[in-house]
């Protein structure tokens, strides 16, 4: 059931704006939208099931073969289009046969991933993904950095359920997108797109997408993104980074927050350090309060940089991208 | 529990390879540092094998050891945790050369 509504769809994913429209998509890919008109003296409830199937088919096709032939590189071909292609020796009606696939199991979301890079690179929009552990400060971070610099920015917030966290950050201005994942743990690449042609934003602009707070799924899961920016608190324990490896070793910058608390906890940041060294070598590190405001420069730096980048790119469609 | 996130994608990508035939076994290819619970993947491949041509098929997993190499002493360490530190210098790089991967590696048809 979803829980911004109450309709019962099933197994979901809920994409929802601030007027009431909100899509869900079915685990088939059906995209259903509803409009929910909350009047003040009931609860007017207009369902507009419009059945708009999306289907994305990516059909691989593999050789079999039955005799011994070892393919040691990677050898996966992904088409569009219905490609059958039996090919391989029969030998009976009853007999076995091994098929080489070597696909990717991530295939799709990474493709998928690549039409958002390509989407964000045509726009110049400098595009962020934020993931930390639930508490560890990513929307009251967002919400101070949109009242300070948002003009030019738009979210895409990732949760489980409710739209409180998009709530949140409306209330700085900008405009939101809430993708609720359901029982998901972590945004895909498909979610992002919905939540893109939801939110339309600007030509070089920035995309803040608030992943759904977890620190394990999010990592795997490439959403097309410029840049990843992972937190966590000094409330979580200096060895953070060694017990989740996955998620900040994917990280381009590390935000170490909640240090207006440092005087109150035994809490060492050169062992911090050394734990987000550990894993992700490359990683640039900022400690940042957003309460006192502490280091929040230098992340307001980090951010105008990358989106200078983001927009010398389009301006400049024969680079690579960032 | 991206796992059964993961198990979908192999399901739909084997049950589109093949093509109605029914599928005796499907072998995974999984590195140590994938980030995969193989348990909880296990699980979900029942459940997300129900009621297609998958159902009951075995299910072999092929782990692939972590390995890095140090860009600074050239040596080969085996990895349990993709931490991209060399014993030889705590602040030495280390190149994580397998263990991430994540395939479908083949499957038995009848």
């Amino acid at each position: 059931m979803c829980a911004t509504c109450g309709c019962s769809e099933g197994n979901v994913v809920t994409v929802g704006d601030a007027k009431g429209h909100h899509t869900h998509i079915l685990p088939d890919g059906t995209v259903i939208e509803h409009t929910h008109a909350h009047a003040d003296e009931g609860h007017s409830h207009s369902h507009d099931h419009s059945h708009s199937h999306s289907h994305d088919h990516s059909h691989s096709h593999s050789h079999g073969h039955d005799h011994s032939h070892s393919h040691d590189h990677d050898h996966s071909h992904s088409h569009d289009h219905e490609h059958p292609h039996p090919h391989g020796h029969e030998h009976g009606a009853d007999a076995t046969r091994t098929e080489l696939l070597e696909a990717k199991v991530l295939a799709k979301n990474d493709r998928l991933a690549e039409r958002n890079r390509g989407w964000f690179a045509g726009r110049g929009v400098f595009a962020l993904n934020v993931m930390s552990s639930p508490g560890s400060g990513k929307t009251t971070l967002l919400e101070r950095t949109l009242r300070e610099l948002g003009a030019t920015s738009s979210v895409v917030e990732g949760d489980q359920e409710t739209d409180r966290d998009a709530e949140r950050l409306r209330a700085t201005g900008v405009p939101v997108v809430q993708v609720n994942t359901g029982t998901g743990c972590h945004l895909e690449a498909d979610m992002v797109w919905m939540g893109l042609q939801a939110l339309q934003p600007e030509s070089d602009s920035v995309v803040f997408i608030e992943n759904v707070g977890n620190l394990v799924c999010p990592a795997l899961f490439d959403l097309g993104e410029h840049r990843r920016v992972v937190l966590f608190s000094i409330t979580e324990g200096e060895d953070k980074p060694l017990k989740y490896p996955h998620m900040f070793r994917v990280a381009d910058l590390v935000l170490i927050t909640k240090v207006d608390l440092l005087p109150h906890l035994d809490f060492d940041l050169d062992e911090a350090r050394r734990s987000v060294a550990a894993v992700a070598p490359e990683a640039r590190i900022v400690e940042v309060s957003t309460k006192s405001g502490a280091g929040l420069e230098a992340w307001y730096a980090w951010l105008r940089e990358g989106r200078e980048a983001a927009r010398a790119v389009r301006s400049k469609p024969t680079a690579a991208t960032v | 529990m991206h796992e059964l996130s993961i198990t979908r994608n192999i399901v739909a990508t084997v049950v589109d390879h093949a093509r109605g035939r029914r599928v005796d076994e499907v072998t995974l290819k999984i590195g140590t540092l994938a980030g995969i619970e193989l348990q909880a993947l296990r699980f979900c491949f029942d459940v997300c094998t129900e009621g297609t041509c998958i159902e009951g098929a075995k299910l072999r997993i092929e782990e692939i050891p972590g390995r890095g190499r140090c860009v600074d002493c050239d040596e080969t360490v085996s990895l349990g945790q993709p931490i991209a530190v060399c014993p030889c210098d705590k602040r030495a790089r280390l190149i994580i050369e397998a263990g991430e991967e994540l395939l479908i590696h083949s499957m038995e048809v009848h």
